[in-house]
């Protein structure tokens, strides 16, 4: 117990002490943040009005989000897997900086659902026997389940892997290793839900067909790794640790590849709606060229189909994918494309047109903005306090020592020590 | 008049435990309260969090009503696993609340499904003339949101008006060589027939219009209603009459009901109902047209209010050509049952298998 609460405070100690670009990075954040609440406390007097959404289109940013998020979740897995299942050591290394992303991600779409809701303070209600929770019946109770399963897994997955690193004991692998091959699949699942949830609603004829699951696991394999790769950089640009080229390459290739198989569904989709064209392809023509005169989204959409296609020339190309200079404009421009694709590509035109055929357009509010980058901010917030205790660990600078450690601002212009697994 | 037309059966045997006990409208200040607290002592041990809450705000009897009755209903379960003590100190509560809210003595009645019952609607849409009376008629007698800002102003029925395309001869001929040399007809993107693609903002000098026909529609009733299914605290559910209600003080806002209904038949109270003092309309079912709050969902449920004390539906008292029709599925003589076995009868997207119990039909 006196071991664990000493792993806490250092972790947090280390975690929060760093130069004066990290407290500008925070304090950025913190302003977001602020903002966000204050949007939060409109949309809870005032109530969702403050926002663009109507009873026509009563799904917007916070939902696409929240999609979007549960794919970046789902995209730690391509860092589990190889390093777990394929015994790349590379990848063994950084596995729980993975799962700490995996759980800020979660934690963002857990924010969404709170901004999401029209009534916060009753979510209690979906709380088995103090409320009522529709099981097996409802997607969103699937979808609740597993979310919170994941953040779990992950949580003890990688805490209990940090803890053994800083007391400097050995890993229960009786214990560790299933838990990490249920994570594996677990992440599968999240998106799989997360795809039923929209998916299996004929009222929405733009959502309803099988390939949803396929497809937004493929985006999230994708996105995923984007900004995985985006995070390494960072990390081995401004850290003690490095980050083996081997992960970052073999990331940069599972990208590719889903990125390639996502761009190879979206051309399906396109094909079958828009070559019969019933009405029921409404919502993709919407989407792409506009209908009744309101385009509002379609400049979204072949931005989004730019951004990915030249993103997924430019992984393709050994010499651009492994360029410094290079991959981390290829992993934006991917991450971008998804997120529109996923988000304002997906969710918005699944309302256009009502099933009564009325054709109305979205406009996010500022306010509505304001809270969907006030959550993104607090998941950046904590996923840079969680990265920086686990580097921390992981580099040795925090160790378990009795009560007393030595903890050394890592946020200068420390470079590249290599790191050695030990 | 309207009373006789529509009544509702009632077998002799096995009188719903609850339903003949319950006022059909409870006083705020004598009824209701006596019964909460008469039940509540003979339901002896249990002490849900919610009756304890619910009894002290009304034996209290503070002047604050408004505070100590919104209080306790943040804790109040789900309507429909409520003893029958619970639900009338929940309807007693409410009663207090919006009368002191609305300066009118406003009751909130909890008649529950007679047995035998099974509402159903017809709508004969070669009378409809697109007057919008039902609509706006729906509006008074359920409460609903009036106000001028787009998501303050919430309607349940909305009339399509859907005009009469043509096929002309002189178009025939008319044809052009489109896209990869295919030959079109000059008629080819005309509409023809009725067009079924409606619109419900249409602002006629005077209806019926010509070339135009109307569908009015409205919540479905569905015997397999999708939006149940999604529902994660299912506050929203299958009344034993076959209407399908919503517990607005269960309700999430979550909106996957809305998501997931093929009607459009759900509206979002984006912000606190717009409801003029003058305008509100004090009768009222817990499950039917009490007012809302702010971030609940709500729909039509045939004016419960009404129907479970033997009358029609607004809408249906209202429509002055007589498109519209009510009663009881389960009766054989009943007028909505003669309509399902004579006339030519259809449901709205039926492929969606969804078995609305509103019925479309045509003489």
């Amino acid at each position: 117990m006196h071991k664990l609460i000493n792993f806490a405070s250092d972790y947090m100690c280390y975690a929060l002490k760093g130069g004066t670009k990290f407290y500008a990075w925070m304090g950025f954040l913190a302003v977001l943040i602020a903002y966000a609440l204050y949007g939060f406390y409109l949309q809870n007097t005032e109530g969702q009005i403050v926002t663009g959404l109507t009873s026509q289109i009563h799904d917007g940013l916070y939902l696409a989000n929240l999609v979007f998020l549960v794919g970046v979740a789902a995209g730690a897995v391509t860092i589990v897997f190889p390093a777990y299942v394929s015994h790349n050591k590379a990848m063994h290394e950084v596995t729980v900086l993975g799962e700490m992303l995996a759980i800020s991600a979660v934690l963002m779409v857990m924010l969404f659902v709170f901004a999401h809701m029209g009534r916060p303070d009753r979510l209690w209600h979906m709380i088995p026997y103090i409320g009522i929770y529709n099981m097996p019946g409802s997607m969103l109770a699937w979808d609740v389940l597993v979310l919170n399963g994941y953040l779990l897994l992950n949580f003890t997955c990688a805490f209990y892997y940090l803890y053994a690193k800083y007391t400097g004991s050995e890993v229960n692998k009786k214990v560790f290793m299933p838990l990490v091959y249920i994570s594996i699949v677990w992440a599968l699942s999240i998106h799989t839900v997360t795809a039923f949830m929209i998916a299996t609603m004929p009222a929405r004829p733009m959502w309803f067909h099988s390939m949803m699951p396929i497809r937004f696991i493929m985006t999230a394999f994708a996105a995923g790794p984007c900004l995985i790769i985006l995070i390494f950089l960072i990390i081995r640009k401004n850290t003690r640790m490095w980050i083996q080229d081997e992960a970052i390459q073999l990331l940069s290739t599972i990208i590719t590849w889903c990125l390639g198989i996502a761009l190879f569904l979206t051309m399906s989709e396109i094909v079958v709606e828009l070559y019969a064209r019933t009405e029921h392809a409404n919502g993709l023509y919407y989407l792409m060229f506009g209908l009744h005169g309101l385009t509002g989204l379609v400049p979204w959409f072949w931005s989004a189909l730019a951004f990915m296609i030249i993103a997924f020339v430019m992984f393709l190309v050994p010499a651009i994918r492994t360029h410094p200079k290079w991959l981390p404009v290829a992993c934006v421009l991917a991450f971008a494309g998804i997120w529109i694709e996923k988000g304002m590509g997906l969710i918005v035109p699944g309302f256009i047109p009502t099933p009564i055929g009325e054709v109305t357009e979205y406009y996010p509010t500022l306010i509505e903005v304001g809270v969907t980058l006030g959550n993104w901010a607090l998941g950046f917030f904590i996923l840079t306090i969680l990265l920086k205790g686990a580097i921390g660990i992981l580099i040795g600078e925090v160790k378990y020592q009795g009560g007393a450690t030595k903890s050394n601002d890592v946020t200068g212009s420390g470079k590249t020590v290599a790191y050695e697994a030990s | 008049m309207f009373r006789k037309k529509f009544p509702i059966t009632k077998p002799p045997q096995e009188p719903s435990p609850e339903s003949p006990a319950q006022p059909a409208s409870a006083d705020p200040s004598e009824a209701g309260v006596k019964t909460a607290r008469r039940d509540f002592l003979k339901a002896g041990g249990m002490l849900s969090m919610s009756s304890l809450m619910g009894t002290a705000a009304l034996m209290t009897m503070s002047d604050d009503a408004k505070a100590a009755t919104e209080w306790a209903e943040h804790f109040q379960g789900n309507y429909r696993l409520m003893t029958a003590a619970e639900k009338a100190e929940a309807r007693a509560r409410l009663e207090r609340r919006h009368s002191a809210e609305y300066g009118k003595k406003v009751t909130v009645d909890g008649t529950e499904a007679q047995p035998g019952v099974l509402m159903g609607y017809a709508l004969n849409v070669r009378k409809c003339i697109g007057c919008r009376r039902c609509v706006h008629a729906c509006v008074e007698e359920n409460n609903q949101s009036r106000g001028t800002r787009p998501g303050e102003k919430i309607e349940w029925i909305q009339v399509l008006r859907m005009e009469r395309g043509e096929f002309s001869k002189e178009k025939m001929k008319q044809g052009y060589p489109e896209g990869l040399g295919i030959q079109v007809g000059g008629n080819a993107y005309t509409p023809v027939g009725q067009v079924l693609e409606g619109q419900y903002h249409y602002a006629p000098e005077a209806v019926p219009e010509k070339d135009a026909t109307y569908m009015p529609i409205a919540c479905m009733q569905c015997e397999k209603p999708p939006c149940v299914k999604v529902c994660p605290v299912r506050t929203t559910y299958r009344e034993p009459d076959g209407v399908v209600v919503i517990d607005y003080n269960w309700c999430i806002g979550c909106r996957m009901c809305m998501s997931a209904c093929p009607y459009w038949a759900r509206r979002m109270n984006l912000t606190t109902p717009v409801l003029p003092k003058e305008d509100m309309n004090p009768v009222t079912h817990y499950l039917g047209n009490r007012p809302r709050m702010r971030g609940v969902v709500e729909k039509c449920h045939w004016c419960l209010q009404r129907t479970r004390q033997g009358r029609y539906p607004a809408c249906v008292e209202v429509c002055p050509v007589g498109a519209r029709k009510f009663g009881n599925l389960l009766d054989p003589a009943s007028e909505v049952s003669v309509i399902l076995a004579r006339k030519n009868v259809f449901r709205l997207k039926a492929d969606l298998n969804t078995f609305p119990k509103f019925f479309y039909f045509y003489d």
